[in-house]
């Protein structure tokens, strides 16, 4: 056996990768629940590409044959129903698990010096992430599968002159049609898993050189032993690999119980309409897309511009990319970070579910200015969070003033157009910008307790 | 702003949010739907709605993803009785065989030329209306109109292109419409003329083709739960085996 190593490690890194990345790789020893999501991620990856390859062996890309392909894998295919299932609760889990995990990287700073490229990498694998989801989604070619796509193919319309050209493009014909569902399916089993599994590689890769970040942000590696181990830090394997297994039994126990009790996940994780064959001819009354692009489609909708609708969603997604460098407080951890910081992360949660749950209802005046005004909050958040950079010097008044005023900029706009009850659900939800701007920069202003920030320890905690 | 807190205000927030917005009815249909009581116990409810689609639906609308054989292993009845059922022919003008998928016999441009529209495959019907109560709640509300082609509308289904073909069975009813002077409209339906079933037996033919109807959208389902039982039963068990190797591991970290 050790002969056997020894020829592969003269000819391949085998023992030196083993150490480097799992036996001798030394995480924070504090890990806590949040730290279950990255690995989570990655199993949920081979999951999604394992039961894909199934999949694809019994699925047909034409769209006389995709529908009923889909209904033979349920009915014929021995185990087929099985094998879909998991696919399908698959890719909500997967969305569920990559947010938390997104979730954790914002409240414990891990975005932030020196692990911004992991963030940057990372945030190129949510992205992929989506496109992979959106023409995975297209494959059944039931109506949602039709008309979601459609209404997604549809922003790319927008864009001014070339708008046209990018969504024939797209689709491969004037229409959603038989060569758009060939091109999605080529690109939803080769193309992006590719860049996935690569993006993650990479992923995995810089956080290893950097280091893993903790729940109190603390850099273990300023405190070593004398044979240089960090004094707070632990092999991930075999602690982390068996805690990990926790991990994944618990996920795994939440991923079967809806699989087997519930696989249409109350109708967000397969939807209703998408049990009837795509027709382009019947548009469904009411056109939801799947409930983890629901927060920025509600960002879309926000704007009545069709082109500035548009770039308001992707300026939502392409705004995390810069995080880093727009939170510079040097503390990581929403530990040791001022109450008001705490504050403003609540608020932009709560904005995101709120925008999330806005998408998949019917636009109603009130839902449709409370998106608007959650939009709001949604990129404010960056700003105050630049804002609490320094807590100290920083000038909140000043601060207050300018976002507001801007938030104010962008109503005018829009306040002539409105008449009726709209006007006063407007001034009605003003509210809402208001007190979010004053409960995360004029409250730490005024009452100092939450303005305070609390002395970092020098080694990790618990 | 430890841990627990944020993961309460997670939870809190998806599971609030969830139930406080339900999907919006696929339906759309704004009448209340009648609980269907659904029971895939039944097998026997089951098969007895199989007879019935076969007997007055079939001719129009196919369930073209079910096969026979199938139908029939899963409600347990044998090849000689699911035959009795089959009343299309292949291509060679022979009797469908058992594994033959369940279609229809009506060519569909006919169809929609003498219905306004094909009538559709109900394979799936169950499952993109939700659940059975749409199912029963349609079959159960046919009344007498005589401004509609077919002298009949639905509640459930306003303007629906179908005709009434339990008639005979149920008889015909008609809509009462109650208005409480405060713009508040119910609407209610009463047997006016019976047919040739009781109101129970009616409402019992309702509920076997709702059964059916459930079944056959996903069949999967007679089975699915019982994988799950046996799933999370390990799954439980493997969890406190992980759990304690994990503290085994980690006792000298502190």
């Amino acid at each position: 056996m050790n002969g056997l190593l020894n020829w592969i490690d003269a000819r391949f890194p085998l023992t030196d990768t083993w150490n480097k990345h799992i036996a001798e790789y030394y995480a924070p020893k504090n890990f806590n629940f949040f730290y279950f999501f990255g690995s989570l991620a990655m199993l949920v990856l081979v999951l999604q590409i394992v039961t894909g390859v199934f999949l694809t062996m019994h699925y047909k890309p034409d769209i006389e044959l995709a529908f009923a392909s889909v209904e033979h894998i349920m009915r014929d295919v021995p185990g087929g129903w099985f094998i879909r299932y998991m696919h399908s609760t698959g890719a909500s889990m997967f969305f569920i698990v990559v947010y938390l995990h997104m979730f954790r990287g914002l409240i414990y700073g891990s975005f932030k010096g020196p692990r911004e490229l992991v963030w940057l990498i990372g945030m190129l694998i949510y992205l992929a992430l989506m496109a992979e989801a959106f023409m995975g989604y297209m494959l059944p070619w039931g109506q949602m599968s039709f008309w979601g796509a459609q209404v997604i193919i549809n922003l790319f319309n927008t864009i001014p002159y070339v708008g046209e050209i990018v969504s024939q493009t797209i689709r491969g014909d004037f229409v959603i049609s038989d060569p758009t569902l060939n091109r999605f399916f080529a690109f939803h089993v080769i193309a992006v898993p590719l860049i996935l599994v690569g993006l993650v590689f990479v992923h995995i890769v810089a956080l290893h050189q950097v280091g893993s970040n903790n729940p109190d942000g603390v850099d273990i590696k300023q405190h070593k032993d004398e044979n240089g181990i960090p004094l707070d830090g632990i092999p991930f394997h075999p602690y982390y690999t068996v805690k990990d297994i926790v991990g994944v039994v618990g996920f795994f126990i939440v991923f079967f119980a809806i699989l087997f009790f519930m696989p249409e996940g109350g109708g967000y994780f397969l939807e209703y309409p998408n049990f009837e064959p795509a027709n382009p001819l019947k548009t469904p009354e009411h056109i939801a897309p799947v409930w983890y692009f629901t927060p920025f489609y509600t960002v879309l909708r926000a704007v009545p511009d069709p082109f500035l609708g548009t770039l308001a969603m992707f300026a939502a997604i392409a705004v995390l990319f810069v995080l880093p460098w727009l939170d510079k407080n040097p503390i990581k951890s929403i530990r040791y970070r001022n109450k008001a910081h705490y504050i403003n992360l609540v608020w932009f949660c709560v904005a995101f579910v709120v925008l999330g749950v806005l998408g998949v209802k019917a636009v109603t005046p009130f839902l449709g200015e409370l998106g608007i005004r959650c939009t709001q909050v949604y990129f404010l958040f960056f700003a105050v969070t630049h804002a609490h950079s320094r807590p100290m010097k920083v000038n909140y008044v000043v601060w207050f003033a300018v976002l507001f005023g801007i938030t104010i900029i962008w109503d005018l706009t829009r306040y002539a157009d409105l008449s009726g009850e709209s006007v006063a659900i407007f001034w009605q939800l003003l509210t809402v910008p208001f007190v979010y701007l004053l409960s995360t920069l004029i409250l730490p202003m005024f009452v100092s307790s939450f303005n305070k920030e609390k002395e970092v320890p020098t080694r990790v905690t618990g | 702003m430890k841990l627990k807190s944020l993961k309460l205000l997670l939870a809190t927030l998806t599971l609030g949010l969830a139930t406080a917005f339900p999907v919006a009815n696929a339906a759309g249909s704004s009448v209340e739907l009648k609980d269907a009581q659904v029971d895939l116990d039944n097998k026997l409810s089951m098969a007895r709605g199989a007879k019935y689609y076969a007997n007055y639906c079939m001719g129009c609308h196919s369930l073209k993803f079910s096969r026979y054989n199938r139908v029939a292993t899963d409600l347990g009845l044998d090849d000689e009785s699911i035959k009795s059922i089959i009343f299309t022919r292949d291509e060679d003008d022979v009797m469908s065989k058992s594994g033959s998928l369940m279609i229809s016999a009506i060519p569909s441009k006919d169809a929609a030329n003498w219905f306004g529209t094909a009538p559709p495959d109900l394979s799936l019907v169950a499952r993109s209306r939700k659940s059975g109560d749409w199912i029963y709640s349609y079959l159960t509300s046919f009344y007498k109109d005589d401004s509609r082609p077919f002298g009949v509308n639905n509640l459930v289904f306003e303007n629906v292109g179908m005709p009434h073909v339990l008639q005979e069975l149920q008889g015909m009813q008609e809509l009462e419409v109650h208005d409480d002077g405060h713009g508040h409209v119910t609407k209610t339906l009463k047997l006016a003329e019976p047919g040739k079933m009781s109101v129970g037996e009616f409402d019992q033919l309702a509920k076997d083709l709702t059964n059916f109807l459930v079944y056959v959208g996903e069949p999967a389902q007679l089975h699915r739960t019982y994988y799950g039982i046996l799933t999370l039963l390990f799954l439980f068990v493997f969890f406190i085996v992980a759990y304690l190797l994990k503290k085994e591991f980690w006792k000298d970290i502190h």
